[in-house]
């Protein structure tokens, strides 16, 4: 098969399968959709597997498959860039897909909605393989807004809770208004370059640097900076950057396998992805290269806070989801795209395990996820609980996990950056750092190790909002057992997701940041390599891993894990204390830095304001009142007067027309 | 060749004409079998007005000419080129599903609803092919009532006011057009649009043309502040005449933009663009918000749909290719998509006889096929790529980002509040636990709901996969109607 063949392979069989099991889901049965969309998701898969290798020989593929909408010298295409940045995406995606369509076998297993899930899982990988093997800005649009529609569908999955139901619209209109940049985005990228195909927009943007829009009140910005940031302004939605992260966290509403798959390991990364894919026009913006490095930095840090406050298991996976993500992008900023891709592929490897490891643990506990009714799972699950271990050593960046290597070749990059805002983001990683290896290791140990605080009617209780228990059916059995480690479709996924976490740090590192992996699909300026420099003090694995051994991140991990260990295991008491004493940090972390109450008082309430006011005033009074039947009663007033003169009797028209000829003869006479 | 655009106007008419000669009030089945063969002979008989279409040609194609008041040298003149083909199509296609809609939905008077119908669909179809001053002035004041007919016999309790409301609303601006074709009838000595396009005027004048017909056209797109004629006839009208207001009617107005008030006026039109795109982003964002608050799920969509016309009037001032061709894609999908939504209430509507959205809640449970469906065009409703009401909105921005970045944003806002609007009242009414036992009691599409919307849907889907036909018929006409308006008449 040539490329093109293969990449449409490759993208339209988990459609197929999604139609097919969409449609006809309930008449074909469970066994046989979920073997169709495996089926198709593996396919998948495997020609992925095999694209990859020819783009590491050397072959790439840019070429359209039929044209969307033509219009005079504009044609806009459907079409496919494959090469190793796409390729890399392409395993990636198809990889975890498929890891959790085997794994959604088992925690979907008594859900009456069961075949409609794989139907939208598979739905969904294909409209992830149309984003990332997109040549061109519109399919690129397409495939960012197909995610966000499956991404809605998927948190509102239990669409009788009126958590879901909330969290689904507010992260379909997050994301909307990150689309609202990003189309703009696209508008200047085709107003300046009069095509939105990449090859010819990067062919033609190195010529605008010197070009202007215009700005408020007269001022002129540079053409390429507004574009970049409005560009990047859809990452910070999809990529759920501060201050539009606020969607991520309430879509754990969804079953755990799409928390695993769209929101930590593929979705959440399109943003990440998106802005690597332009990394020729951001590189010709120094300005909007250090927005995104002091956006990314501010997410890596203060997401990270609020992870170690959260009791809800999948909450804390989640702000670690977006601090991680924070880090991709401050990786973004400094100009070390590769770094952020060779951390997006790490993360998702690690992060859908700790997800889907997080999952197994709320199936043995009867969907209960707050960890503070866990502990000493270790014991009754054990390939679960290993593999959590691989997960968070491999997220907290302790050698020779996969973490461990992209974080620090993040940390050292913006340590060599020379960008605006990189001495704030150098101080956000690295605390950073010691935050995340604390909150993993205490989410480790609240949920594995310790007491045993499960079991005895923990059901039912309003603590968080994040449990509820909906309507699938696994409150009716077994109550009274041990936990019990889950099957083996649960597990072999998590053992299959845990060795990349160990191996593709160091098996990578070398090829994707320090060689030729990427070829021209990266492209950065002479001015902003700091991995070039960070090339120059590169003497292989071992000397990579002496070195992190011997310098601070390495050491503020251990710390973090050490802390962990003590206030959660040793002395439980510590962290109660801690809470009293930091009465107003743990309040405002407690509340989300109360970002959630003001967009709920301020966008929602004050949109719901500002229409009922333009409602009320606008269209009832000043319109339709005064206006409409203004003008109608107008008329009814006049047509009242008139009749008055209309009486119909002979001698009332006489004396009128008397009066008139005396007042034309008047006007005539004296004129 | 067969008399195409005949065909499309007279054969519904004749059909209308004969479902009230064969009605019986006690056999309405006969009333409705007949409707529907007038419906789809008066479908098919526009598909070769595509397919026959030469795409290469901006000239008027299809042409008939015959005399009709020689004494005023008035004309039955019809033809059509690529910027009205679509809407004949789009007209004979929808007097199909309002007829299919209303089967078994109508029980009173059920052939003089059809005929109303079918009679008004050949009317439109006789304004979209008018090129005759005299011609489209009667087609256009003809079509007013049996809409007037549908919305004041079988609508709502306020029918009435409603009604009346929408005649004197578009009537009052339609007298002002009609005194701007007698102004440059005399002129030109002639009701030929042709002639009207080549006649110089000078700017006060055309200022003057301008207001006149400015006034007839926004009031049927609806432009704010002249909309509120539409909430209000829709909430009262049944189904069908829903379908038919958002779907074709509101065309007209816009219609009317690109036949008349650029071509003649293109002096004006560009002097004043300026207002018309303010109003048009008004129509974006003012309805937007009001669209928000609504509790009247027909109103929701009514003021919808006036936002999303916002976009057409906007995509026309901006007298770039790719600003007409949004806007006309935007009015074709408009079609489709308000008709979807107007179906769908009336699903719900023909259950629970009620419009609130207060009053629903949770209909997935019970109607989970159907909410499936409302969910396609809810997203398709919000611009969701895939979806043809995605194509319309992003060529309008691309083309509006064009002109002024300032203006790009202030249109792209509709991407946040149309997906608010539309996904908060879907939320309400479809999503949650069941609300109450009325929804509870639901039953699913029938087979004729079901497959009435899934053909919509088809629709829906296919423009927003592959717009491209679609464009291709427009792209001549409208490269020659802005090379028309870049020269001055002066």
């Amino acid at each position: 098969m040539d490329m093109k063949t293969l990449s449409l392979v490759v993208a339209l069989a988990p459609l197929a399968a999604s139609v097919v099991v969409g449609l006809f889901g309930p008449r074909i049965g469970r066994p046989a959709s979920h073997w169709l969309c495996i089926l198709g998701v593996g396919a998948s898969f495997l020609l992925s597997l095999i694209v990859w290798r020819d783009v590491q020989s050397g072959q790439t593929f840019n070429g359209d498959v039929y044209t969307w909408l033509a219009s005079g010298d504009l044609r806009l295409a459907i079409g496919f860039l494959v090469d190793p940045l796409t390729a890399t995406m392409m395993v990636v995606v198809t990889f975890v897909s498929l890891m959790v369509h085997v794994y959604t076998i088992g925690y979907m297993e008594e859900d009456p909605g069961y075949t409609r899930f794989f139907s939208y899982i598979s739905l969904f990988t294909f409209s992830m393989l149309m984003l990332v093997m997109s040549n061109n800005f519109v399919q690129l649009f397409f495939g960012w807004e197909a995610v966000g529609l499956v991404s809605y569908l998927l948190i509102g999955f239990w669409y009788t809770r009126p958590t879901a139901i909330y969290a689904n619209l507010k992260a379909f209109l997050a994301n909307r208004v990150g689309d609202f940049g990003f189309v703009l985005g696209i508008g200047l990228v085709l107003a300046a370059t009069g095509s939105l195909d990449y090859a010819a927009v990067f062919a033609k943007a190195p010529a605008l640097v010197n070009e202007t829009v215009g700005g408020w009140a007269g001022a002129a910005w540079s053409l390429l900076t507004v574009t970049c940031i409005c560009l990047f302004v859809g990452a910070m939605g999809k990529s759920a950057q501060v201050p539009l992260h606020v969607w991520l966290p309430d879509s754990m509403e969804g079953p755990t396998p799409i928390s695993a798959l769209i929101h930590a390991a593929t979705m959440v990364t399109a943003g990440i992805f998106m802005v690597a894919r332009m990394s020729p026009l951001f590189e010709l913006s120094e300005t909007a290269l250090s927005f995104v490095t002091v956006i990314g930095a501010t997410t890596a840090l203060s997401m990270a806070f609020l992870g170690i406050v959260q009791n809800d298991i999948k909450r804390v996976v989640a702000y670690s989801t977006l601090s991680q993500l924070g880090y991709m992008t401050v990786a973004l900023g400094v100009s070390a795209y590769s770094a952020a891709i060779f951390h997006l592929m790490t993360h998702a490897f690690f992060k859908a395990l700790l997800f889907l490891g997080a999952g197994s643990v709320i199936i043995a506990l009867h969907h209960e996820q707050d960890l503070r009714r866990m502990g000493g799972l270790r014991r009754y699950m054990p390939i679960t609980w290993i593999t959590a271990v691989v997960g968070s050593l491999a997220l907290a960046g302790v050698p020779p996990f996969a973490g461990f290597f992209s974080k620090d070749a993040i940390i050292e990059a913006v340590h060599l950056s020379k960008i605006p805002g990189h001495g704030y983001a150098y101080f956000a990683v690295m605390a950073g750092v010691f935050i995340t290896a604390f909150y993993s290791f205490r989410m480790l140990f609240l949920a594995f190790h310790g007491a045993e605080r499960f079991g005895g009617g923990a059901h039912g209780d309003g603590a968080h909002a994040g449990t509820g228990h909906g309507d699938h059916g696994h409150d009716d059995h077994g109550h009274g057992g041990p936990p019990r480690e889950s099957p083996w479709v649960v597990t072999v996924p998590l053992v299959l997701l845990a060795i990349p976490s160990v191996v593709a740090g160091w098996m990578f590192i070398e090829p994707m940041l320090f060689g030729d992996y990427f070829g021209k699909s990266i492209v950065v300026r002479p001015e902003h390599a700091v991995l070039w420099e960070l090339k120059n003090e590169w003497h292989g694995i071992g000397a990579f891993v002496t070195h992190g051994v011997l310098s601070l991140p390495f050491w503020l991990a251990i710390a973090g894990i050490v802390a962990a260990w003590y206030c959660y295991l040793v002395n439980p008491g510590v962290p109660e204390a801690l809470k009293r004493m930091a009465g107003p940090v743990y309040t405002l972390l407690d509340n989300k830095y109360y970002v959630d109450k003001f967009n709920d008082w301020f966008f929602a309430g004050g949109s719901r304001r500002l229409g009922g006011t333009l409602s009320d005033i606008g269209d009832r009074t000043l319109i339709d009142g005064v206006m409409v039947n203004g003008s109608a009663r107008v008329v009814g007033f006049a047509s009242a007067l008139m009749r008055h003169i209309q009486s119909g009797y002979v001698y009332h028209y006489a004396f009128t027309m008397i009066v008139g000829v005396f007042a034309l003869l008047t006007w005539w006479v004296g004129r | 060749m067969l008399p195409y655009l005949s065909l499309a106007i007279w054969v519904p008419i004749l059909a209308g004409l004969a479902v009230l000669v064969v009605h019986r009030d006690d056999d309405a089945s006969r009333a409705r079998w007949i409707a529907l063969a007038g419906a789809l002979a008066g479908f098919l008989v526009t598909l070769p007005l595509y397919f026959h279409f030469d795409v290469a040609s901006g000239a008027l194609q299809f042409v008939e000419r015959g005399e009709w008041i020689p004494r005023f040298d008035v004309w039955y003149h019809l033809g059509v080129d690529g910027i009205s083909v679509l809407f004949i199509l789009l007209n004979s296609f929808t007097t199909v599903l309002v007829v299919w809609a209303g089967w078994e939905v109508i029980e009173s008077r059920v052939s003089q609803y059809m005929a109303a119908f079918l009679i008004m669909s050949g009317l439109i179809n006789g304004a979209f092919s008018a090129m005759d001053g005299v011609l489209f002035y009667v087609f256009f004041e003809a079509m007013l009532i049996p809409m007037y007919l549908i919305i004041g016999i079988w609508g709502g309790p306020r029918r009435v006011y409603a009604a009346l409301k929408f005649f004197l609303y578009t009537l009052l601006g339609s007298l002002l057009m009609l005194v701007a074709f007698v102004y440059l009838y005399n002129v030109t000595e002639s009701f030929a649009l042709q002639d009207w396009y080549r006649v110089p005027l000078s700017l006060p004048v055309q200022y003057a043309l301008f207001v006149a017909f400015f006034l007839a056209f926004a009031v049927k797109v609806p432009m704010w502040p002249v909309h509120t004629w539409l909430p209000d006839a829709h909430v009262e009208a049944p189904t069908g005449g829903s379908v038919v207001l958002a779907a074709i009617t509101l065309k007209i107005g816009a219609y009317g933009f690109v036949r008349f008030i650029l071509p003649i006026l293109p002096d004006a039109s560009r002097e004043l663009s300026a207002f018309v795109i303010t109003l048009s982003l008004i129509a974006v964002i003012y309805i937007g918000f009001v669209a928000l608050v609504q509790s009247d799920m027909k109103k929701l969509i009514a003021y919808s749909s006036i936002s999303h016309m916002g976009f057409v009037t906007l995509g026309f001032f901006l007298f770039s290719p790719l600003g007409v061709e949004g806007a006309l894609v935007q009015m074709i999908s408009h079609g489709f998509v308000s008709a979807a939504m107007f179906l769908c209430v009336g699903v719900l509507y023909d259950r629970m006889h009620s419009r609130q959205i207060a009053d629903y809640g949770g209909v997935v449970n019970t109607m989970p096929r159907f909410a499936a469906f409302m969910m396609l065009f809810a997203m398709a409703n919000a611009g969701l790529p895939a979806t043809s009401g995605f194509v319309g909105e992003f060529l309008v921005i691309l083309a509006a980002v064009k002109v002024n970045f300032w203006l790009g944003f202030a249109a792209a806002t509709t991407l946040v509040l149309g997906a608010a609007y539309t996904l908060w009242m879907y939320k309400r009414v479809i999503f949650g636990a069941v609300a109450n036992p009325g929804v509870g009691a639901l039953a699913d599409l029938s087979r004729r709901e079901f497959w009435l919307l899934a053909v919509v849907a088809a629709a829906v889907l296919a423009m927003g996969l592959w717009p491209k036909p679609f464009v291709d018929v427009m792209h001549v006409s409208v490269t020659d109607l802005l090379a028309h308006v870049a020269r001055s008449k002066l």
